[in-house]
């Protein structure tokens, strides 16, 4: 069964469709990239995914949460799935280490020692395991972006959701969250990223979704994709000069 | 248990409470307008005039903002008149309350004088406007449209402040209250009613100094007048 | 008979001041407890706690102190309470304070990031965990310096109490001058007094004020 199945789903802000009509299934292990213009429905998609935005109709399960739960379901869903943004978010008024055993201590209740040992081990995994009693304000924002990812996996979440992760950083600090990232894919996660780098999308993720006017436009193996888009709009988005 | 409100005897002396009121508008109004020129006029004195001006004037600032109104009304009342100066109730009043609220004014609006940027005088001085049309048009009128919620809120605070006045035996509203009561020993309704009368009053002042604001500053600075007046 | 205004004069009103320091604290911490729940009903997601709450505010800040401590000793003694004039003037105050408090806190929780709650949503907190965990942390950083400085106002209105027979500084500066018609030295020493009470508190409020900006700008 995959571990993120959307169908038929339609999402609107008022009168505009933003969503219209969304299939997408995503199985354990796979790494699907999202690519496609501004606007067109991208962020709005992940965020359906768990439950930060309620859908008109359609159908979502994500690891076995239906998304028409109550608002116990809905946190019974997000701790399985976490989320990263372009914008970090850590909590200022915590330590790197005590913004990822927060959540573990608070939402899933495990002891101190065990929320402890999972912010040291995912902390080592986005390659930052000296910076446990550092201030957030005194990172790097690729420093931050990755204590924001070791803060999502301390849930140990069955997937991970990814929104222009990069996009707010320097040029030189992107290599860095990229390559967590691509190493946490190596290591199995299940991954579904929002990303305009094209070279990243292309290595790392196995499938590639092309958004177009809130619709999944084209989709396919990755490097078939980017090698031969099908339709006139996915070969003007390639050439556009992004690539 | 056995308590029954009785509005009737209260409103049998609605022609107290409409003099009460009356008085409070008065004095409310009054030292909202000279309170209000008083506080501008020391913000601005303090932003041009020499340093040691600007140190009376916060020290005027710092006492009134960290002593009761009650105490400074009381020092009005009956301390001038021992030194020779006969003054009213009313007229002691009044005196406070232009005190009190310039002090509050001052600090807001010197606030605001400080929040213009000093690329924007500059700005100001390179199109050839004098120091007093840069300061009026490009400093002070932008400051006071970016604090005018301060200010109004204070002048509401201000207005409440008023009934503090029948400490001193001012008849207005509060006073007249306690006038009331002791003719008609319903107090909790005689002091609803007051109470409803402040609220109606306090709502509108909101209501109203909103819409002032809105009619003063339209664009939210004064250099829309500026250059509606040179008729660019 | 005319008494001068001497030492054991001085010290009387000096020693009321703690009638105006109990009615502080006591009204601060009333007050603070009511004006959490007001401020947290304020940024509630239920529009009519929402309503409950600012219909709250907008009416207590409609009303002078002098009229609400009148509906507060008249009110509660019309229920059947007796109560001794502190407590009136302490309930009464602290119907004012919450109603402040309230608003400059709500001000706060609102001033932290959307972002802090959009994050702890998707890590799965529950709405009052994002409160304790998340919000509150970094609201009351942000509350400290206007807080202090509402103190100042507190102190300042509890001269008002002075009309239902507390004998703090208020009413001991108008015995003490009633006995020896030396205003100008009495009220003098009573505003002294309150602008000793007064004055570094409003200082501390305004340093961590600057500490604040400056740790945001920086
Ligand atoms: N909360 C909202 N209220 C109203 N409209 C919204 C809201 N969020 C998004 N939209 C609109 O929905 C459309 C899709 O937005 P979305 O953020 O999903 O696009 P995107 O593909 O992620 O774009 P980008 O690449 O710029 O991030 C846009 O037109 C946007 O203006
Ligand atoms: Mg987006």
């Amino acid at each position: 069964m995959p571990v993120v199945q959307v169908e038929g789903v339609h999402k609107r802000f008022g009168e505009v469709e933003v969503l219209k009509g969304i299939d997408l299934s995503v199985e354990s292990g796979e790494v699907v990239a999202i690519i496609g213009r501004s606007g067109s429905g991208k962020s709005t998609l992940l965020r359906c995914i768990n439950g930060l935005e309620q859908i008109q109709s359609g159908r979502i399960q994500v690891a076995g949460h239906g998304l028409d739960a109550s608002a116990h379901g809905l946190r019974d869903l997000r701790k399985d799935v976490g989320i990263v943004f372009q914008s970090y978010n850590l909590f200022p008024h915590l330590r790197v280490g005590e913004n990822i055993m927060l959540a573990p201590r608070v939402v899933l209740g495990v002891s101190k020692v065990e929320a402890r040992s999972r912010a040291e081990e995912t902390l080592a995994e986005v390659g930052l395991a000296e910076r446990f009693d550092a201030w957030p304000d005194n990172l790097s924002g690729g420093q931050q972006q990755r204590v924001a990812i070791a803060r999502s996996l301390a849930m140990r979440p069955k997937v991970m959701l990814f929104d222009e992760v990069t996009s707010a950083l320097d040029p030189e600090l992107t290599g860095e969250v990229l390559a967590t990232m691509e190493r946490l894919a190596a290591h199995g996660m299940t991954m579904l990223l929002v990303t305009h780098e094209m070279a990243f999308a292309e290595r790392v993720a196995t499938t590639t979704v092309f958004m177009h006017q809130g619709k999944v436009w084209e989709m396919g193996p990755s490097a078939k994709l980017f090698d031969a888009p099908q339709t006139a709009e996915l070969k003007q988005f390639l050439g556009g000069g992004l690539k | 248990m056995g308590f029954q409100f009785q509005f009737g005897a209260v409103f049998a002396r609605s022609d107290l409470l409409l003099e009460g009121l009356l008085q409070t508008l008065q004095l409310a109004g009054m030292a909202i307008v000279f309170g209000g020129l008083l506080g501008i006029l020391l913000a601005a004195l303090r932003s041009l005039a020499p340093r040691a001006a600007g140190v009376l004037i916060d020290v005027y600032v710092e006492l009134i903002r960290n002593t009761p109104f009650l105490v400074q009304l009381l020092i009005i009342y009956f301390g001038l008149p021992s030194i020779g100066v006969k003054l009213t109730a009313e007229q002691a009043a009044l005196i406070g309350l232009v005190v009190y609220l310039g002090s509050y004014v001052t600090e807001i609006v010197r606030a605001g004088i400080e929040s213009v940027h000093k690329s924007q005088i500059e700005a100001g001085l390179s199109l050839a406007l004098t120091r007093w049309q840069v300061f009026r048009y490009i400093v002070l009128a932008p400051a006071i449209a970016r604090v005018w919620p301060a200010l109004a809120s204070q002048f509401v605070l201000v207005t409440l402040a008023t009934s503090v006045c029948s400490f001193i035996s001012v008849q207005e509203l509060s006073a007249q209250a306690s006038n009331i009561e002791s003719d008609t020993f319903r107090s909790f309704e005689t002091y609803i009613t007051v109470a409803l009368i402040y609220l109606a009053i306090a709502l509108t002042l909101r209501v109203l100094f909103a819409g002032l604001g809105a009619v003063l500053f339209p664009t939210g600075s004064g250099l829309g007048r500026l250059r509606g007046q040179s008729g660019a | 008979m005319i008494r001068e205004f001497t030492q054991s004069e001085f010290i009387f009103i000096l020693s009321s001041a703690r009638w105006t320091l109990l009615l502080t604290v006591l009204s601060l911490v009333l007050g603070g407890l009511f004006g959490f729940v007001v401020a947290i009903a304020r940024t509630s997601r239920l529009a009519p706690l929402r309503l409950l709450a600012a219909g709250w505010i907008g009416v207590v800040q409609g009303i002078p102190v002098l009229i609400l401590l009148f509906l507060a000793y008249y009110g509660l003694s019309m229920l059947g309470f007796d109560l001794p004039p502190i407590v009136a003037a302490s309930i009464s105050m602290a119907f004012y304070a919450s109603a402040y408090l309230g608003e400059i806190w709500r001000g706060c929780i609102q001033a932290v990031p959307w972002q802090q709650w959009e994050a702890s949503t998707a890590l799965a907190f529950s709405r009052p965990q994002q409160y304790r965990y998340v919000i509150l942390p970094q609201a009351m950083r942000i509350a400290v310096a206007p807080t202090v400085g509402f103190i100042v106002q507190l102190v300042k209105n509890t001269s008002i109490v002075s009309i239902i027979g507390v004998i703090e500084l208020a009413r001991a500066g108008n015995l003490v001058n009633n006995a020896t018609f030396q205003p100008f030295k009495v009220f003098g020493t009573v505003a002294l007094i309150y602008f000793a009470i007064c004055w570094p508190i409003s200082l501390l409020a305004r340093r961590l004020e600057g500490k604040l900006n400056a740790s945001r700008a920086g």
